[in-house]
């Protein structure tokens, strides 16, 4: 089914889509289908746009699809869905808003309750995710300068004795493998659905 | 060979000049050069025009890049452009604040926009310095892709699957813009155009979706431009469609550093000038050492028979680019370009 469903999203057919997950919802719960049939698929599409073989208009149109049917079963706040520890995505210094878009949309629609920063200078950031207590922060980027602003990031939230592990994204990391060290990141993600492996992984490790 | 011009319009007709042409294409370093502010530089002609020059001189670039920014554009439909200290400036928020507004949505003409006036400025006052000795780079957004900025790069991907007619009236109101920019271009002095596309990137848009919409565009846009064009993809994938890139009438591609530069030279042979792929992002930590590798991997590559200029994946070098690094690169040019290339294919050539 995930491989229907990869297809049908890829093409973005919607009437397959929803098929595919109303058959899905009458076998398992919102959560599991959430887990084991959205984040596969999506995965899988994110495989595909790292391998040059998907566009990134199929991934958005694929994760706001997603994001719409999995937000019907699983509203915002749903008690299903990963709260903890608290997690929230930014876009810094950028005006470039389609990767934390992509992500923000994939990571709802895979059952996590991520909260949405928008777009913030370093100043409000820290300030954010401290006042939140933010443990895990996935940050997004387009241009090279907001990349480089990630290691202010990191060196004022030490400052004020703040742990957070940081993951980071966009086409600077993809053209400078090394980028994402250079700027203290603790993972890079290659596309929007790594994000989720990270975080789930980080979860469990925080537990 | 004396001039860059020779050497440029050479190779470009896929015959072997002196050396490889290399274009350094530096937008923001003039800044840099007059000790002025990014925001400050662009906000004369003159200034630009100043600072091209003493780039030319210092790298020894063949080609003048007299483009300001591509939210240039955007202040010509009424945008705002949001200047940064270490980069280049951004497009400020969406000129398209609902989507029914393209339906009202007229061309800009080019006369009345400071910003593109004060564009052609440049391109005619260094057309007046260098005469026909170095090509100048003319530069458009393409119809297909100002729309990123015009509206947003998620609400533009929902246009084009979910709003058919509305995107045709897009393109044809960008589209008439766009012929008028650039000819305008030329007409002050502009040698040829580099037609910036990122949208048509197998990276941002499938092949069989790209060719319902974008590539018409470019194809009946190309036609309408009166010179040459370099179809830019600002980094992004293009081989799987480089067929498609020479049935739109392009001279040259830019060629992304995640593709392979044999591959294009085996794809499109002598109908595409190829012009790259250096990786901008990594080689502001370059050595001279890796500087020198890349220009020589690069050559070894696509150099052979002409049809090859040396710049950058993006057609932009970041501001963070040390000096040393593309001092490095234009040394190694001269070294390692030098035609006939016949160190390539000889043991430790680097290809």
């Amino acid at each position: 089914m995930t491989n229907e469903l990869a297809q049908a999203l890829e093409s973005v057919d919607r009437a397959r889509v929803e098929a595919i997950f109303q058959q899905a919802l009458r076998q398992h719960s919102p959560i599991q289908v959430a887990e084991q049939l959205i984040v596969p698929a999506l995965q899988q599409l994110g495989d595909d746009w790292s391998a040059g073989t998907a566009a990134l208009s199929q991934i958005y149109m694929a994760s706001r699809i997603c994001e719409q049917l999995v937000r019907r079963v699983l509203p915002p706040a749903a008690p299903e869905r990963r709260h903890h520890p608290p997690h929230a995505i930014v876009v810094l210094n950028d005006y470039h808003l389609l990767g934390q878009r992509i992500v923000l949309a994939v990571m709802q629609a895979s059952g996590f309750d991520i909260r949405d920063y928008g777009r913030m200078d370093v100043e409000q950031l820290v300030e954010r995710v401290v006042a939140d207590d933010t443990k895990i922060l996935l940050i997004s980027v387009l241009m090279l300068p907001a990349a480089l602003k990630i290691k202010a990031v990191r060196s004022a939230l030490a400052e004020k004795g703040h742990e957070v592990r940081i993951a980071v994204g966009g086409a600077p990391f993809l053209f400078d493998p090394q980028l994402w060290r250079e700027v203290g990141a603790d993972a890079m993600g290659q596309s929007a659905t790594d994000a989720v492996a990270i975080v789930r992984q980080w979860m469990e490790e925080m537990a | 060979m004396k001039t860059s011009m020779e050497r440029v319009l050479t190779a470009m007709e896929h015959r072997e000049p002196d050396r490889v042409p290399v274009f350094i294409l530096t937008t923001l370093h003039g800044a840099r050069e007059l000790g002025l502010s990014i925001r400050d530089y662009f906000s004369r002609a003159e200034y630009v025009v100043e600072g091209q020059l003493r780039l030319l001189e210092k790298y020894r670039s063949d080609c003048l890049d007299p483009a300001y920014y591509a939210a240039l554009e955007l202040e010509a439909f009424g945008g705002e452009t949001v200047f940064i200290e270490d980069g280049p400036p951004n497009a400020g928020a969406p000129v398209i604040d609902r989507i029914e507004a393209i339906d009202r949505l007229v061309p800009p003409r080019v006369e009345e926009s400071a910003g593109l006036l004060r564009g052609l400025e440049t391109i005619r006052r260094l057309k007046a310095q260098v005469g026909d000795s170095v090509p100048i780079i003319g530069s458009v957004t393409s119809p297909f892709s100002l729309p990123i900025m015009q509206l947003g790069f998620a609400h533009y991907i929902e246009l084009i699957y979910e709003q058919p007619d509305r995107f045709s009236r897009l393109m044809a109101v960008n589209q008439q813009f766009c012929v008028e920019w650039a000819n305008a271009q030329l007409e002050a002095g502009a040698t040829a155009i580099g037609y910036a596309d990122p949208m048509a990137s197998t990276t941002t848009i499938p092949r069989d979706l790209y060719l319902r919409t974008g590539h018409p565009v470019a194809r009946e846009t190309l036609a309408r431009i009166n010179g040459s064009a370099a179809v830019h993809l600002a980094s992004g994938r293009g081989l799987a469609i480089a067929e498609d890139f020479v049935a739109t009438g392009a001279a040259a591609i830019a060629v992304s550093t995640l593709e392979d530069l044999a591959d294009w030279k085996a794809a499109v042979g002598d109908r595409l000038t190829l012009i790259g792929n250096l990786n901008g992002i990594a080689m502001r930590n370059w050595s001279e050492e890796q500087a020198e590798e890349e220009v020589k991997r690069a050559i070894a590559k696509a150099g052979r028979g002409g049809g090859f200029v040396l710049a950058d994946n993006h057609g932009e070098i970041p501001w963070q680019v040390p000096d040393r690094v593309l001092l490095a690169i234009r040394d190694a040019v001269d070294r390692w370009g030098r035609y006939p290339l016949d160190w390539v294919g000889q043991a430790g050539a680097g290809a």
